[in-house]
């Protein structure tokens, strides 16, 4: 097995062309070096650590938010005042991830391209709008984080791409995100359900912007319109929450599994979806 | 010179017995100098590891390792057909250290290998050829006992199983005395409920590992973790076909154990590839290995019959409990029937157990035995009768109380007990009148377990600066080694930290039990404090000698020989480091030591609170506050008894909340790992309060009882209890996982 640290995204992108077999991309390594441990499946050929790239070890501000380096690890987040004031929810769903040791190496980049259908932090940033950045032979490309993951364990980048940050758009005048996920536990586990709103609340307090995200109740993280539906033109009050409840748990279409059923995992899509707006507008500086 | 009485409880003053001193293993572990099973290592060793079944049953047709012996790095294979044929105490041990016709669940090991590297042997694994035939398997235990179920093996019930059952059926276990029937039909109410418990790994922190070595001469050493280095000998050399006395077994630090480390995986494998190879082999099992193939605890299905009268006296207990125990006879059922009513006196009670073979990894022991799932069923159904009745839980256990003079459900009749006082303690305590909330419940249940003594052997040497070294022969799981330094020191009257006690390996003490049975204590603390009289004894002697006065004129009093009694004469006192210092001119090295097959183990009760809040809408229980009631005899040292109490509730609480086995319609392991093998993490606990009780244990000197056991009784059903009363429904089946406690508030 070769191990490369290029320092820069030339050097990287170079490296990876020049790979024909399996080079696993290497950041904060909390789901790759669990996999080379793991006694069956194959290790891969070379691995490409993006740590010593300066500028994917940073959170810069542009056009309003917040440009975070695939590099960046969750405990840089959690201290970085700026990004915690403007995606509450986003941070929150990072920090959730694993232990103490796990937030001093976990990556946002790195939670996306691992593909899981519960990954904490990727209904966060679909309901924030987030938006990835993919370095490949043919430059960069914006796409939105929804269109990276497409299958379990699967992605739509290319064999010789790879993310380098994630764009956080400004956040909107009386907007308020969060993120909930249920788990057996208190923590250290693994969403059984994740839900994500984003929202904004006009002067009056009616919400006019919405967007409302499930995770781990399908094979990839699903944006639900319907939720975004039933908050918009209203004061997000018990009506429209249960009504979000109400379609969160319809759009849910999750599958029996070691860490949850059917029946669990929808009635409680929905429940979470209740608690989440409601954090959101409480944030957005709604009527708490 | 006058002794305290062998059996003598009176009330004294301890200096040392009831303090809390540091632990003499605690810098070590912290600072990561203890050396675990992983930590040894050998000049010239090899990398053993074992390739396991992919399948629940199937026949093993073939094994080809021809392209693995083949490959460069590799040094040996070992498969069944290198181990001797066993004797018939041993051959279930070695068929599931290394399968033979069959592979009896997914992950039993089927051949083994040794090479230069991890890598090698990872590579090796994959090129071992294995033909095998896949059988139907069985997972649950009342289908493996219907008829017709896919058999794991043929004609091995003992004859305590009628005709007719399956043949998964291995042994049937009856207890009790008086008339069931004759005591329902005295009761004012008679409930009748079937209860059930998933399989829960003793989810100790180590994985098993070891380092094995075997000269030519067949002189072979064993460096491992394990809970009783002389069981792993004793184990190994008769699967090995070597004598005992060959073979050396060194125990390293243990990372936890709860019983799960009372019999042998990769040891006598490691051996055989040491022997095959000629190199040390280091063998470490990964946490999937573990989950995958060491001793679970069995699952359970538990019937119980129980009949009250209207003020809350129990009439008649019947329970059958049918217990899966893996895929070879022993489910610990009859610890469990015999445990089930024990707290209670009883005129009617009768228990049934079953012990049923299943594809699963063969249980090992888990902190009491088959105890948490009986006090489940019993208790359980105990509260929702007494509730039902409209009587208080806590004053209905403590009518039905067993005390001194009971005749136990399982036969003796007890001598001094604690029951009554944990539950007298219990109701007084403000816990118990603290106010709930909503969807707030309070639980309370009882728990028994038997305790242990056994074969114990202990040596205690006086140095010539006059400090002392204990050597014992038990691996130090929950702080012994601190305790036997206080025991040593409070019998000598030195200081704590003139002590030091290590684990002697197997070639430097005589046959000792495994660390099991909460014994250690008691039984090993007993051995200390003999050796250092007969220490004493000799000392007193040495001082006599330099005074040229009778022995019988000098007592050993506060770390020193001095002179007694009307003939004595004055003497200034001799103390043990001046009598170390002339050892030498006055007859030689002084040591005290102490074999003995300890008896008066002293049975062990607590009684457990627990407050639980239910979130309604996701059924996600928290533990609010939990507090254990325990009779300790005498609690050495105060704080590792509470660290018991403590640790067997967190695990109680795991086994009633969260954990489970999971395997898939084709019985393969779907959660063998921690991230969804779910025990508790810290942040899922309150602080566990504890009071300890004390009522001391006559067979002890300073009057010990085991503790470690039989917190782990109590919590299943005190928090299935609670969790009962937030929702106000049963929850008769375990885990109460969220899915399950909302599927029950959403069917109120």
């Amino acid at each position: 097995m070769q191990y490369h640290a290029p320092t820069s995204i030339d050097d990287a992108l170079r490296l990876l062309a020049a790979k024909d077999g399996n080079c696993q991309i290497l950041a904060g390594g909390t789901d790759l070096l669990v996999r080379l441990h793991s006694e069956t499946g194959d290790d891969p050929e070379s691995i490409l650590d993006i740590k010593r790239i300066d500028e994917l070890r940073a959170i810069t501000p542009e056009a309003g938010g917040w440009r975070i380096g695939a590099a960046v690890s969750g405990a840089e987040m959690g201290e970085h005042a700026g990004l915690v004031a403007d995606w509450p929810g986003v941070v929150e769903a990072m920090n959730l991830i694993g232990s103490t040791q796990i937030q001093g190496r976990a990556t946002l980049a790195g939670n996306l391209c691992n593909a899981s259908p519960a990954a904490d932090s990727v209904p966060a940033m679909v309901a924030a709008g987030a938006m990835a950045r993919i370095a490949g032979p043919e430059g960069a490309r914006d796409i939105p984080v929804a269109e990276v993951p497409t299958a379990p364990g699967r992605t739509s980048l290319g064999k010789a791409e790879f993310i380098t940050s994630i764009h956080l758009p400004a956040r909107p005048e009386g907007g308020g995100d969060a993120y909930l996920r249920f788990i057996p536990r208190s923590e250290m586990d693994i969403a059984v359900v994740g839900c994500g709103v984003a929202l904004t609340l006009d002067e009056a307090g009616i919400c006019n912007a919405a967007r409302v995200s499930l995770g781990a109740v399908g094979p990839v993280v699903m944006l639900v319109e319907a939720g975004a539906e039933a908050l918009i033109g209203t004061a997000v009050d018990d009506a429209a929450l249960d009504a979000l409840a109400s379609v969160c748990s319809d759009a849910a279409s999750p599958i029996d599994d070691k860490r949850g059923t059917v029946a669990f995992r929808t009635h409680v899509a929905g429940v979470l979806a209740r608690r989440a707006a409601s954090i959101a507008r409480t944030r957005a500086g709604g009527a708490s | 010179m006058a002794l305290d009485s062998k059996t003598g409880t009176a009330p004294r003053d301890f200096k040392i017995i009831g303090t809390r001193p540091a632990r003499p293993d605690g810098i070590d572990k912290v600072t990561g100098r203890a050396r675990f099973g992983a930590d040894m290592s050998a000049p010239g060793m090899l990398v053993g590891r074992v390739l396991r079944s992919p399948h629940a049953h199937a026949r093993i047709k073939s094994i080809d390792s021809s392209a693995a012996e083949a490959l460069s790095g590799v040094h040996a294979v070992v498969t069944r057909a290198d181990f001797p044929t066993p004797e018939a105490d041993v051959a279930d041990i070695l068929d599931n250290c290394m399968a033979g016709e069959k592979a009896l669940y997914d992950g039993h090991a089927v051949a083994a290998v040794a090479a230069a590297s991890a890598a090698v042997a990872r590579q090796a694994l994959k090129l071992i050829k294995v033909e095998y035939e896949p059988l139907p398997h069985v997972i649950d235990v009342d289908a493996a006992m219907a008829s017709g179920a896919p058999a794991l093996h043929e004609g091995r019930a003992n004859e305590t199983v009628p005709k007719g059952h399956s043949p998964n059926v291995m042994a049937r276990h009856a207890f009790g005395h008086g008339d069931i029937d004759a005591g329902l039909a005295q009761a004012d109410r008679v409930l009748e409920r079937s209860y059930r418990t998933e399989a829960t790994h003793q989810g100790y922190i180590e994985p098993h590992a070891c380092l094995a070595s075997m000269g030519a001469d067949g002189q072979a050493d064993l460096w491992c973790c394990t809970q009783g280095h002389y069981m792993v000998r004793n184990t190994c050399a008769a699967i090995l076909g070597i004598t005992q006395g060959q073979l050396r077994v060194t125990a390293s630090e243990i990372g936890g154990g709860f019983g799960g480390k009372t019999t042998v995986f990769l040891e006598p494998v490691a051996l055989m590839l040491a022997k095959k190879t000629g190199r040390p082999v280091k063998m470490v099992m990964s946490r999937a290995e573990v989950l995958r193939a060491t001793g679970p605890t069995a699952s359970s299905s538990v019937d119980i019959r129980l009949g009250m009268t209207s003020e809350g006296r129990i009439t008649a207990g019947f329970a059958e409990l049918r217990y899966q125990g893996g895929a070879y006879p022993g489910a610990p059922v009859d610890m469990g029937a015999m445990s089930a009513f024990a707290p209670y006196d009883l005129e009617n009670v009768r228990t049934i157990g079953w012990d049923v073979v299943t594809n699963r990894p063969k249980a090992a022991a888990y902190r009491a035995p088959g105890a948490p799932m009986a006090a489940f069923a019993v208790e359980s159904a105990i509260d929702e009768l007494a509730r039902d009745l409209g009587l208080d839980p806590l004053e209905v256990r403590l009518k039905n109380a067993a005390r001194e003079g009971t005749r136990a459900s399982y036969g003796p009749t007890y001598p001094a007990i604690g029951l009554e006082a944990t539950l007298r303690t219990a109701r007084d305590h403000p816990h118990w009148s603290a106010p709930l909330g909503p969807n707030q419940g309070r639980g309370v249940a009882c728990g028994f377990w038997f305790n242990f003594g056994g074969d114990t052997c202990v040596s205690l040497n006086i140095t010539p600066d006059g400090t002392v070294n204990l050597s014992e022969g038990n691996p130090d799981i929950g702080g012994s080694r601190a305790s036997m330094s206080m025991m040593a020191a409070e019998e000598l009257g030195i200081p704590y930290d003139k002590v030091r006690t290590v684990i002697a390996d197997t070639g430097s003490l005589g046959q000792n039990e495994v660390t099991d049975g909460s014994r250690v204590t008691f039984a090993v603390g007993l051995a200390t404090i003999e050796a250092a009289r007969a220490a004493k004894r000799e000392m007193c002697k040495r001082a006599a000698q330099v005074w040229g006065i009778d022995e019988e004129a000098v007592i050993w009093e506060d770390g020193a020989a001095r002179p007694s009694g009307p003939n004595a004469g004055e003497h200034p006192p001799m103390t043990l480091a001046e009598i170390a210092a002339i050892a030498s001119n006055t007859g030689g090295p002084i040591a005290g030591h102490h074999e003995v097959n300890a008896e008066g183990a002293g049975v062990s009760f607590a009684t457990h609170m627990v407050d639980t809040e239910v979130d309604p809408d996701t059924g996600a229980v928290t533990i609010l506050r939990y507090t254990v009631f325990q009779d300790a005899g005498k609690a050495v040292h105060p704080s590792y008894v509470e660290g018991q109490f403590q640790g067997g509730s967190v695990q109680g609480i795991g086994w009633a909340l969260n954990e489970e086995y999971i395997y898939d319609d084709d019985g393969i392991l779907q959660n063998a790992g921690f991230l969804d093998y779910r025990i508790p993490v810290a942040s899922d606990l309150p602080m566990i309060d504890t009071v300890i009780l004390e009522i001391p244990n006559p067979g002890h000197p300073y009057g010990v009882r085991g503790v470690g056991e039989t917190s782990i009784v109590p919590p299943l059903a005190a928090i299935a209890n609670a969790v009962s009363a937030s929702i106000g429904t049963r929850m008769n089946d375990l885990p109460m996982s969220p899915p399950k406690v909302l599927a029950a508030i959403q069917a109120r």
